[in-house]
């Protein structure tokens, strides 16, 4: 196998996912396919190509810093699980 | 012959000279969508009370000679992607199940103005994660010529809507596929424009150099209708490119004279199925015989290029769906005393296995020791497969290729393996990977009786040519005014 389930779990923790037993025993599984499809990449001489994150050549476009919408705390607000207030409110994260 | 089954530009002229009111289109359509979405389950969420209010609106302006586009009073479905003030967006996913999006998405705003009527929002793979459309969370659509199999994916809902004639055009998005396949699948028109030529503003992002939306529509003048509205640029989306856009119905009565169109090899490899290959080929003679050129062509990266797109997408969706963590919006697992947990149980439950395992692939290619050997080897590829691309194009203008290897496969046929899942994209991917826009015009029917799409890949910023080449073949043929089996 390409993955070892201690990984599956560590990559799990990175990502902020709970994955059940069978959970992480059928991602051992996929990604042992999934990671042996993509080696064929390594049969391609990449040296000296330059990567491309776009395909489209684009920049950061500047504008003015204007302000041009209005106060929309509510609207906002309205889709939160939970509120306090003007705040989303989150579980306890100081101790 | 139902108000439904009308096209936009057919709709458009008996709209326009008001022998026909939209709020009587828009009442056939929600009507024949209660008659049989049961069956087809295109749509999340039908907005029965606004699309009358925006029906009435638009007959208003109709009445008026103020009609602001073609589009006045045209019921229109949208991906559940695309979010709607007001108007649920789930994408597919139970953790937007409950999500009111407080803004319109730049091109759900531009169809408004349009005068369009938004009758609803249709089915995907959660967070168009899929090419069967199976990963909804909610349910799969069905394809209309057989209820049985997938109608493609992700914008599958978008393909079925238009095909069983519950809107008379929908809007799609797609990163690897998602409007050709099941707009081949389901035997419409779908088109996939440039990257950077229509805005994603307030579109749920999965792999953000790859995302695109365009049109799902019953034939290319109303393709080229709808593209007219939602192109162009948007301040508001950075990748939105500053280019002035065409009148996309201008050319389309120019014919293929001319027109030079490239072969690659690589694009009819054994395995595929017979009737496919013979129906795109035929379809290329048919160009050929109304005055084009066919020239062979050379894509040598493609097979390639499904092994870096599952790279490059994951590792972007990784990073995009890091922003559902149950604090801002969208569900959250409930009584959880601990942040870290909170967002550990939160996005256990409301992602489905399709998007766990991309996060995960993701993740991981992205993450330390990994990173080279996989993420940036996969964007040192692509600009192989784009690098193709771009020399083809001195050759010819436009590239010939079937849309998919197979009709529509029945559903449960794939899932157990995601590899062979993924490998239903082998025709589409290297398009967004190489960011060119691209066509799928139905082209025939394989022995049972299932639709079978050509693909018709362009230059960047050349949709105009496509469309062209497009209306040219569909003038031949009948293809696309055929009507499923679902009503009988």
């Amino acid at each position: 196998m390409r993955i070892t389930k201690e990984e599956v779990r560590h990559v799990a923790a990175l990502a902020r996912l709970k994955l059940t037993d069978t959970e992480q025993d059928e991602l051992v599984e996929h990604f042992d396919k999934i990671l042996t499809y993509m080696d064929k990449l390594g049969e391609l001489d990449t040296d000296g190509v330059e990567p491309t994150a776009h395909a489209v050549e684009v920049s950061a476009p500047l504008r003015e810093d204007r302000v041009t919408n209005q106060s929309e705390t509510d609207a906002l607000l309205a889709n939160a699980p939970s509120r306090k207030m003007d705040f989303f409110r989150v579980p306890k994260i100081i101790e | 012959m139902h108000l439904y089954h009308l096209t936009i530009h057919a709709a458009a002229e008996k709209l326009h000279k008001r022998e026909l009111s939209s709020h009587e289109l828009t009442q056939a359509v929600l009507d024949h969508i209660q008659a049989t979405d049961d069956r087809i389950h295109s749509y999340l969420t039908v907005s029965r009370e606004a699309a009358l209010k925006q029906a009435e609106a638009a007959d208003r302006q109709l009445s008026q000679g103020t009609a602001p586009s073609p589009l006045c009073g045209v019921p229109i479905a949208l991906k559940d992607v695309i979010l709607t003030q007001g108007i649920r967006s789930t994408a597919g996913s139970k953790i937007l199940e409950q999500f009111i999006p407080p803004y319109d998405a730049t091109v759900a705003r531009l169809l408004k103005e349009a005068g369009a009527v938004i009758v609803g929002k249709v089915n995907c793979d959660e967070f168009a994660m899929g090419s069967s459309n199976e990963n909804s969370a909610f349910t799969p659509s069905r394809n209309p010529w057989d209820i049985a199999r997938v109608p493609g994916g992700s914008s599958g809902g978008s393909a079925t809507a238009v095909a069983a004639d519950q809107a008379l055009a929908a809007l799609g998005t797609d990163t690897g596929g998602s409007i050709r396949l099941p707009a081949s699948f389901c035997g419409i028109v779908g088109l996939k424009p440039t990257y950077g030529r229509v805005s994603r503003f307030g579109v749920v992002a999965y792999a953000s150099s790859l995302d695109q939306v365009g049109p799902c529509t019953k034939d290319i003048h109303d393709c080229a209708l709808l593209l007219n509205v939602i192109a162009g640029h948007d301040a508001r989306e950075s990748t939105s490119v500053d280019r002035s856009t065409p009148d996309y119905t201008a050319g389309l009565d120019r014919g293929a004279g001319g027109l030079r169109i490239g072969i690659p090899q690589e694009y009819f490899v054994d395995g595929m199925q017979p009737e496919v290959e013979a129906a795109v080929r035929q379809a290329i003679g048919q160009l050929e015989a109304q005055g084009a050129q066919v020239v062979p062509v050379s894509l040598a990266h493609t097979d390639y290029a499904v092994a870096a797109y599952y790279i490059i997408a994951t590792a972007e969706a990784s990073s995009n769906l890091a922003r559902y963590d149950g604090v801002r919006y969208g569900y959250r697992a409930p009584q959880i005393d601990d942040l870290k947990e909170m967002y550990h149980a939160t996005r256990a439950y409301g992602f489905g296995s399709e998007v766990k395992r991309r996060i995960m692939l993701g993740t991981y290619v992205l993450s330390a020791g990994y990173y080279d050997a996989y993420y940036l080897k996969a964007q040192k590829v692509r600009t192989l497969v784009r690098q193709d691309f771009l020399s083809a194009f001195e050759t010819c203008d436009l590239i010939a290729t079937p849309v998919a290897p197979t009709t529509a496969f029945r559903l449960g046929e794939k899932t157990a393996d995601p590899l062979t899942m993924y490998l239903t994209d082998i025709f589409t991917i290297a398009v967004n990977l190489a960011g060119l826009p691209a066509l799928s015009v139905p082209c025939g029917f394989d022995q049972s009786g299932l639709p079978i799409g050509l693909q018709l890949i362009g230059r960047p910023f050349h949709e105009a040519t496509l469309l062209q080449a497009g209306y040219a073949y569909e003038q031949a043929h009948d293809w696309h005014t055929r009507k499923p089996p679902i009503y009988e």
